[in-house]
């Protein structure tokens, strides 16, 4: 009996040229993530068709596991604990990350205060996402989470944990994105040490650790301090964990060789949280501050200006701690309160009003992006 | 004194087929798979990403066929399905794969490579293979100068041997007689 395939040779012939011309153009062709909003972007027609075919399947095994969870959870009558229990851990979730933000807070006083009012406003407004998939090799350290382009989800967002920094967001499709871990060696996070307040690069290696790098030799760090985000990437609100240092050595440069120990656990990712307005800009837009200011505010002793003229001024978060280590002076300014925006909160978000705080309003320091290897967009 | 060594007859080598639903299936399934375990049961599974299992069914379907155009194809396909699931560009996996499709079919032709002994080789080598011409593109022809950890490399070179042993196993009831 003839055979399939030498009975249709020579249309699965042509089939197959047609197949690979349009893989060539699905390769170059970029499409919107979205059409009805151009402004989201786009992405790339062959990682827009995998992402379509294989992000869906993972979807149904996922949302599969978790019914079948549940189904057995509520066979055993344990389903309203269970909920309950789901609903106590965002809230503890949450209750967490404001616990991190008020110890910072407590131990740095008033010039990290006005920080913690920003790293508030902004970390408290998250889309919760469920992991759902990975790149699947080490060569590429990228998780897919089950949210997209259509929950308001962009390129380059934060996504974090309570626990601390993960990644930031890649590629988003309409109802999937892909989160580039930090561990992966592309990546990058502008860092500062949190007693020394040396600042650096986080980076990932090609075997899955953290390195800080960028500090010089003849700084003191001890291992066991805590890491945070500088927020001088303009990616990653400021603050917030990434780890600890776990390894000191001398490198072959004038750099230290530091390694972390990831704050979260980033082989053990269930749900992470997308922060979605992580917007310096409108920070700068609210309080628009005079470089005649930020220099008397550094530099007091040259110039000087009565407190009138001062009051209206926003004293920087950290001195603007990017560009220097040294203690800021006390500003002057009365403490400005500052509410939380309106926002509409998505699906499974967790429910994060953060109380007005009289603070200085806060002074964004300049871009430190960090540095980035050469990528594909 | 010079002996031809010969691994295998003309006849021995035998060709195979597979159907289409087979064709298309398991190379989705490898790719599906190989995203979604290291992230199932909350990351229990992560230490899976060592794996490789689309290298495994470019590497199976190539000696299995033993045709060096559709092992091409068939890597050239998968290489660029898991390079659409990576944040890199497409054709780092797609090159590397096409290259060993067309290898361990041009391979298969010349030894036995039935046994499970020779198929742990075989993905060990091949596993090598892919990860020197992976690294090379990357660095050659898109610039990115990521350190290469190859003891790691022949670490996982050796632990996706034995899992060939297994996967060929089970895939060796798809293959048909041409």
């Amino acid at each position: 009996m003839e055979s399939f395939f030498s009975r249709y040779r020579n249309p699965m012939i042509l089939g197959m040229v047609l197949l690979l011309q349009v893989f060539g153009l699905a390769v170059q062709v970029k499409r919107p993530i979205d059409p009805r909003k151009p402004e989201a972007g786009s992405v790339r027609m062959i990682r827009l068709w995998i992402s379509g075919v294989i992000t869906p399947v993972e979807r149904v095994f996922v949302a599969t596991g978790n019914w079948f969870g549940q189904s057995w959870h509520d066979y055993l009558n344990i389903g309203g604990l269970r909920r309950e229990n789901r609903e106590l851990r965002e809230q503890n979730e949450q209750l967490r990350i404001q616990q991190a933000q008020m110890a910072e807070d407590a131990a740095q006083g008033r010039r990290l205060q006005a920080l913690l009012d920003f790293k508030q406003h902004f970390v408290s407004q998250t889309v919760a996402a469920q992991v759902i998939g990975s790149s699947g090799t080490e060569l590429s350290r990228i998780l897919y989470i089950d949210r997209g382009a259509r929950d308001g989800i962009r390129s380059d967002m934060a996504v974090i944990t309570p626990d601390g920094v993960v990644g930031k967001v890649k590629d988003v499709f309409p109802f999937t994105a892909q989160v580039l871990v930090m561990n992966d060696a592309s990546s990058g996070v502008g860092a500062l040490l949190e007693k020394s307040r040396l600042h650096g690069v986080v980076k990932g290696t090609t075997t899955g650790d953290l390195t800080l790098e960028h500090v010089m030799v003849d700084e003191k760090v001890e291992p066991g301090e805590r890491v945070l985000t500088s927020g001088g990437d303009r990616i990653y609100p400021k603050g917030l964990p990434i780890g600890t240092v776990a390894q000191i050595s001398s490198g072959n440069d004038l750099f230290l060789n530091i390694h972390l120990k990831p704050a979260a656990d980033l082989n053990r990712l269930d749900e992470v949280l997308v922060v979605t307005q992580p917007q310096l800009a409108q920070a700068d837009s609210e309080n628009p501050v005079k470089a005649a200011d930020i220099l008397a505010q550094r530099l007091p002793g040259i110039t000087q200006k009565p407190a009138e003229s001062t009051a209206g001024v926003k004293p920087g978060p950290a001195g603007n701690s990017a560009v220097s280590n040294t203690k800021p002076t006390p500003s002057p300014a009365k403490p400005k309160v500052v509410k939380p925006p309106v926002k509409t909160v998505p699906q499974n978000e967790p429910a994060a009003t953060p109380s007005p705080i009289a603070t200085p309003a806060s002074t964004p320091e300049p871009s430190a992006t960090a540095p980035e290897e050469n990528k594909p967009q | 004194m010079n002996a031809a060594v010969i691994y295998t007859s003309r006849e021995e080598i035998e060709v195979y087929r597979f159907n289409f639903a087979a064709t298309l299936f398991i190379p989705a399934a490898a790719v599906l798979l190989q995203s979604y375990l290291p992230v199932a049961f909350h990351g229990r599974l992560h230490f899976f990403d060592v794996f490789d299992l689309p290298l495994l069914v470019t590497i199976f379907f190539g000696v299995a066929r033993r045709n060096p155009i559709a092992g091409s194809i068939t890597g050239c396909l998968i290489g660029l399905a898991q390079d659409a699931l990576t944040h890199n560009y497409l054709g780092l996996f797609g090159i590397a794969k096409t290259f060993v499709g067309y290898g361990a079919s041009s391979l298969a032709t010349r030894i036995d490579v039935e046994n499970p002994g020779s198929r742990f080789l075989i993905t060990v080598g091949f596993y090598m293979i892919h990860r020197i011409v992976y690294v090379l593109v990357q660095r050659g022809m898109v610039l990115q100068d990521v350190p290469a950890n190859w003891l790691h490399s022949i670490g996982a070179a050796l632990a996706n041997g034995l899992l060939a042993i297994v996967v060929f196993a089970v895939l060796d009831r798809f293959k048909q007689r041409a």
